[in-house]
C-alpha cells in the first residue's frame, strides 16, 4: 500500500494558490474570447461562494446538487461546498425530470446550483419529490426574470454581498474548514448503471486524492498539462480529471463555450492530456471519414495510401518496435502530409497522454488513433474505484487489454471469472443503500466489478471479456459475447449503435442504429431522398449497405474459433435512435440490454420467427419529459 | 405576457397619423393611423397585397407618404435622406434574407455596428488607436448578441453555408447589433419549419423582454401573431380595418371577411 494522503480538496486549493498563485487554473471561452482565472483568483472566488453558502444557512453535511454544463463557476461551487463541510452532488445535466427528481430526493439536497433556466425548470417541476430543497442558485439569468425569486438566487448575488458576508461569516468558514479531514465525504456521484435506479457512490477526499495522485505519477502528469473539461460533471471521470488530478498537479482546466463549439475549442486549446469515452473517438472518426469522402480525388487517394501504410507500421512505431528504413521514411512523409494535419484537425496535436475508458473500444478505432501517432491508451475503471483499476503503461499498449493494476490496487479473479479489486480509491458506501453496499463490497474491502476477465500470464495485463452477466452461451454451447460483435459492427461509421441478441438461442441477430450524419452524407452524395430519420433508416439501399457490413463482420468472426458461434444471421435497422431519455442507454451511453430486449420484445420475436417484416409502435420521451409514440414497419433481412 | 406592466402604457414611440401612400395612380395605403408603444410587440397583419410591407417601409422612412404625419419619439419626422434613415435607430430584417453570403456570421453582424464606428480611414487602415478600440468595443456588443441568439458555434461560418432558419437568426442578430429603439421584422417566420418557428418565437420574446426592444412585425402565421403580439393592426386593400388586442381582432367581423373573402 502507498502512503495515505493528508490533504483535502480545499487544502489543495490553498496549497496551489500559494505555490502556483499566478498560474492559470481555469479558462472558459466567453463572448468568443478565452477568459482565465489564476489559482489565487480561484481561491478567492471559492471563498466568496462558501461565504454565500453560509449566508444561506448551509450546514455541515448538507448536500448541494449541481446541474449544468462544464463551467468554472460550477466547479468552484463544488469546492466551496467542501470548504464548509457540505457535500456536492453533481447531476447529469441532460437527465430528464424524473431522474433528477429521484436523485434530489434520494440525497435530500438542501440547495441546488443550476446552470440555466432549463435546469431551474426541471428542478422546480420535481420539487415535491424533494421536500428538503430550500434554495436554488442559477448562473445564467436569461429567461428567469419573471420567476418567483423568494427561493431563487442569482449566482452574482453570492458575490454582491461579499463584504458583508466576510464580516459575518469568515470566522465560521475558517472553523468549518478546520474540521474537514481527508476521510470526510468529498462527493457523492450517482451512477446510472445498466440496471435499476441510480446508486449514490460516496467517495472521501482520501479516495479522490490518492487515486488522483497515483494515476498522475503513473503517467508523470505535471503542472504543465492542459485539459478540456467537456464530459458530464456528474461522471466520476470528470470529477477526477477536472478536480482531483487538476488540484493535485495544479494544471489548467479549460471549459468550452458551449457543447456545440467543443470541436473548435478543442483545437484552440490543444490539450496535452485528453480523456474520452469510445463514443467520442467513434464520432471524431466518423466526421473525419465524411470529410475525406467529400474531398478531392488527389487528397482522397493520398489519405488512403498513407492510412494504409499507417495501419501497417503506425502501431509498431508507437510501441517502439524496429521497422525497416524504407517504411520509416514513408511514414515520415505521411507525417508531413497526412498524420500531422489530421491530428491538428482533430485537435489532438499536443496530446501526450490520451485515455479511453467507460466501455470497450473497437480495436480498429483504437489502432486508427495510435497509428497516426496519438498515444491513446485504455484504462479500466469504475465510479466505485474513483476511476482507476488498471491502466496501460506507455509502450505496453494492446487493443484488447486494459493494462496493469495501478499503484496500490490489488486484483483478484474468482473462479467464475469475475474481477474483484481493492484500492485506496475504493468508495465508502452507496448512499442510503446498505444492501447494495454489502453485495458489492465485502468486509475486507474487495469490490465486485460485475465484469468477467482474466489476467494474461505473459505480461500481467488484465483482459476484459464482457459484462459478466452479458456473456453467455449459444444453444449449441458456443460462446456468446455480444459486446465483441457490437464493437466490430460499430467500427463502420454508418453504424452508430447496435444490440446483438443470441443468448441460449440457435443463432445471433442484431438491431442496428444508423449514424444519421454519416448515412445522411452518403444519401446526399447518391441522390437518395428522405424526409426523416425513420425513412432513411428503412431505405432499401441503406439496408443493403448494412447487410454488407454484417457480412464482413461475419467473415471475421467465422475465422475465430472461439467466436464462430456469434455470426449474425438476421438483422433489422431500428426506426429510432436508442436514447438515454427512453431508458435504453445509460447517461454515459452504455446499452441497457435488458431494457431493450423487453421494450422491443416484438422485434426480437420477429428476428427469430423468420418473418420478413414487422409493424411496431414504440414510446419516445421528448427532452422536456413529454411522451409520444412512433410507429413503423421494419423489414428484417437475412444475411 | 407581461407586456405593459414593465413599460409605461401611454408612452408612445411612434405615431402614424392619417398616412396615405401612392405609387402613381395606385393607392398602397390610404388614411392609415395607428401607434406603436414603447416596449410592446406590435403586429401588422393582412392578406397578400394589403400594404403591409409598404407600411413597414413608411415606418422606417424608406418611403415618404404623400399625405399624413409620422411622429417618432415625440418629434414630427421630416423627409429623410438615405443615410439619415440608417442613423435613426430603426433596424429591420427582410422578407427575403438580405445578408452578405460570402461573409462570416460575425462580419455580417459587425456591419450592424457600422453606424457607431467613427474612426477615420487612416486609423482603420492601420488598425491602430481609435479604430482598434472601436472594433474591440463593438465586437463585444456583437459577441453578446451571438451568445444571446445561441449561435457561437457558427460565428466564423460563411452565412451562405447556413440553413435557412439560422440565416434568419443571423439577420435578426445584425438588426439587434444596431441596438435599435424600434425593430421591424418582415415575416420573420416565412418558410420555416415548426421547430425553427418555435425557436424564432422564443428569440423574439426574449429580445422584447430581456433587451426591452420595441418590435413591429409582419406575419402571416396567425397562430404566431396571436401568441406573440400585444396589439395587432389589420390592413386590407391599404386601409386599416381593425386595431386592438389579439382576441378582439380575431373575432372582428371585418377581419374574418378580409381573410375568408366576401363578395364586395
Amino acid at each position: 500500500m502507498t502512503t495515505a494522503v493528508s490533504y483535502t480538496i480545499p487544502e489543495l486549493l490553498d496549497r496551489n494558490a500559494e505555490k502556483y498563485g499566478d498560474q492559470i487554473a481555469n479558462r472558459e471561452k466567453e463572448f468568443g474570447i478565452w477568459q482565465s482565472w489564476t489559482w489565487k483568483e480561484v481561491q478567492n472566488k471559492v471563498e466568496e461562494i462558501a461565504l454565500g453558502y453560509l449566508a444561506l444557512g448551509i450546514k455541515e453535511g448538507d448536500h448541494i446538487a449541481v446541474l449544468g454544463r462544464n463551467r468554472p463557476k460550477l466547479y468552484w461551487s463544488m469546492v466551496a461546498a467542501q470548504r464548509i463541510g457540505a457535500v456536492p452532488v453533481p447531476i447529469y445535466q441532460d437527465a430528464v425530470g424524473d431522474e433528477i427528481g429521484y436523485v434530489l430526493g434520494h440525497c435530500e439536497a438542501v440547495l441546488a446550483i443550476a446552470g440555466d433556466q432549463e435546469q431551474v425548470d426541471k428542478i422546480l417541476e420535481q420539487q415535491d419529490k424533494c421536500k428538503s430543497l430550500k434554495q436554488i442558485i442559477y448562473l445564467d439569468p436569461r429567461g428567469l426574470r419573471n420567476y418567483d425569486h423568494s427561493r431563487l438566487h442569482s449566482f452574482a448575488s453570492l458575490h454582491d454581498a461579499v463584504d458583508e458576508n466576510r464580516k459575518r461569516y469568515e470566522k465560521e468558514m475558517k472553523a468549518r474548514q478546520e474540521k474537514v479531514s481527508p476521510e470526510k465525504i468529498c462527493v457523492i456521484l450517482y451512477t446510472s448503471g445498466t440496471t435499476g435506479n441510480p446508486k449514490g457512490v460516496v467517495l472521501s477526499h482520501t479516495n479522490i486524492i490518492s487515486a488522483s495522485r497515483d494515476s498522475s505519477e503513473f503517467d508523470s502528469l505535471s503542472q504543465k498539462e492542459t485539459v478540456l473539461a467537456y464530459l458530464p460533471m456528474a461522471w466520476v471521470g470528470d470529477f477526477i480529471f477536472s478536480i482531483g488530478q487538476a488540484y493535485w498537479n495544479g494544471f489548467c482546466v479549460n471549459c468550452p463555450e458551449s457543447p456545440q463549439t467543443m470541436m473548435h475549442d478543442l483545437r484552440e486549446i490543444g490539450p496535452s492530456y485528453f480523456f474520452a469515452p469510445p463514443r467520442v473517438f467513434e464520432s471524431l472518426l466518423t466526421t473525419c471519414m465524411i470529410r475525406i469522402e467529400d474531398a478531392g480525388k488527389i487528397k482522397r487517394s493520398m489519405f488512403q495510401y498513407f492510412m494504409k501504410h499507417a495501419r501497417k507500421v503506425g502501431v509498431p512505431i508507437m510501441t517502439g518496435e524496429k521497422i525497416s528504413l524504407a517504411e520509416s521514411l514513408i511514414y515520415r512523409i505521411g507525417e508531413i502530409f497526412v498524420y500531422g494535419p489530421l491530428r491538428n484537425v482533430l485537435g489532438l496535436s499536443r496530446v501526450r497522454v490520451g485515455y479511453t475508458a467507460g466501455e470497450a473500444i473497437g480495436p480498429e478505432i483504437f489502432d486508427f488513433y495510435r497509428s497516426i501517432g496519438i498515444n491513446l491508451k485504455q484504462l479500466y475503471g469504475q465510479t466505485e474505484a474513483s476511476v482507476f483499476i488498471t491502466s496501460q503503461p506507455d509502450g505496453e499498449v494492446e487493443a484488447d487489454s486494459v493494462g496493469v493494476p495501478g499503484q496500490g490496487v490489488e486484483l483478484r479473479i474468482d473462479d467464475r471469472g469475475e474481477i474483484f479489486y481493492r484500492s485506496p480509491g475504493t468508495f465508502i458506501e452507496y448512499y442510503k443503500n446498505p444492501e447494495a453496499t454489502k453485495s458489492t463490497k465485502d468486509k475486507d474491502g474487495w469490490v465486485a466489478t460485475g465484469d468477467a476477465g482474466y489476467i494474461d500470464e505473459s505480461n500481467g495485463h488484465l483482459k476484459i471479456i464482457d459484462r459478466a452477466k452479458d456473456v453467455g452461451k449459444m444453444a449449441n454451447g458456443k460462446l456468446f459475447a455480444p459486446k465483441y460483435v457490437e464493437n466490430k459492427l460499430k467500427f463502420f461509421p454508418d453504424i452508430l449503435e447496435t444490440v446483438v441478441f443470441g443468448n441460449n438461442r440457435e443463432f445471433c441477430t442484431a438491431m442496428v442504429n444508423i449514424d444519421l450524419v454519416s448515412v445522411g452524407n452518403w444519401a446526399e452524395r447518391n441522390n437518395v431522398v428522405y424526409s426523416s430519420y425513420q425513412e432513411l433508416a428503412g431505405h432499401p439501399e441503406v439496408y443493403k449497405i448494412i447487410q454488407n457490413y454484417v457480412r464482413q463482420v461475419n467473415e471475421d468472426l467465422a475465422r475465430d474459433e472461439k467466436l464462430s458461434g456469434c455470426i449474425v444471421k438476421r438483422f433489422l435497422v431500428l426506426h429510432k435512435e436508442l436514447d438515454a431519455d427512453d431508458g435504453e442507454l445509460t447517461r454515459t451511453r452504455k446499452v441497457r440490454r435488458g431494457v431493450i430486449e423487453d421494450k422491443y420484445n416484438d422485434l426480437v420475436t420477429a428476428l427469430y420467427d423468420g418473418s420478413k417484416e414487422i409493424h411496431t409502435t414504440s414510446e419516445v420521451t421528448y427532452e422536456d419529459g413529454r411522451k409520444g409514440f412512433i410507429s413503423a414497419t421494419l423489414k428484417i433481412l437475412d444475411v | 405576457m407581461g407586456q405593459t406592466e414593465t413599460t409605461n402604457k401611454n408612452d408612445i414611440l411612434m405615431d402614424i397619423v392619417n398616412v396615405t401612400l401612392r405609387f402613381g395612380g395606385v393607392k398602397a395605403l390610404s388614411d392609415v393611423s395607428f401607434n406603436i408603444q414603447r416596449g410592446e410587440i406590435r403586429a401588422i397583419i393582412g392578406p397578400n397585397g394589403a400594404g403591409k410591407s409598404s407600411m413597414l417601409n413608411v415606418i422606417n422612412g424608406f418611403y415618404t407618404p404623400q399625405e399624413g404625419e409620422i411622429w417618432f419619439e415625440g418629434k414630427l419626422r421630416p423627409r429623410l435622406k438615405p443615410h439619415q434613415i440608417a442613423y435613426q435607430r430603426i433596424a429591420r430584417t427582410f422578407q427575403n434574407i438580405a445578408l452578405f453570403e460570402g461573409m462570416t456570421v460575425l462580419d455580417n453582424m459587425m456591419t450592424g455596428r457600422m453606424i457607431y464606428m467613427k474612426s477615420g480611414l487612416l486609423s482603420q487602415l492601420a488598425w491602430w488607436g481609435k479604430a482598434e478600440r472601436e472594433e474591440t468595443e463593438n465586437r463585444l456588443i456583437v459577441e453578446k448578441i451571438i451568445d444571446f441568439l445561441e449561435i457561437p458555434a457558427i460565428r466564423k461560418t460563411p452565412v451562405g453555408m447556413l440553413p435557412y432558419g439560422l440565416q434568419k437568426r443571423v439577420e435578426l442578430g445584425r438588426a439587434l447589433a444596431a441596438e435599435p429603439m424600434l425593430l421591424l421584422l418582415d415575416e420573420p417566420m416565412a418558410g420555416m419549419n415548426n421547430e425553427e418557428k418555435e425557436d424564432m418565437c422564443r428569440f423574439i420574446l426574449d429580445v422584447n423582454e430581456e433587451l426591452g426592444t420595441t418590435i413591429a412585425l409582419i406575419e402571416h402565421d396567425m397562430g404566431v401573431v396571436m401568441d406573440l403580439a400585444d396589439r395587432v393592426v389589420v390592413i386590407d386593400h391599404g386601409e386599416k380595418i381593425a386595431d386592438g388586442q389579439p382576441d378582439e381582432v380575431r373575432n372582428d367581423q371585418n377581419v374574418i371577411d378580409a381573410y375568408l373573402g366576401v363578395s364586395h
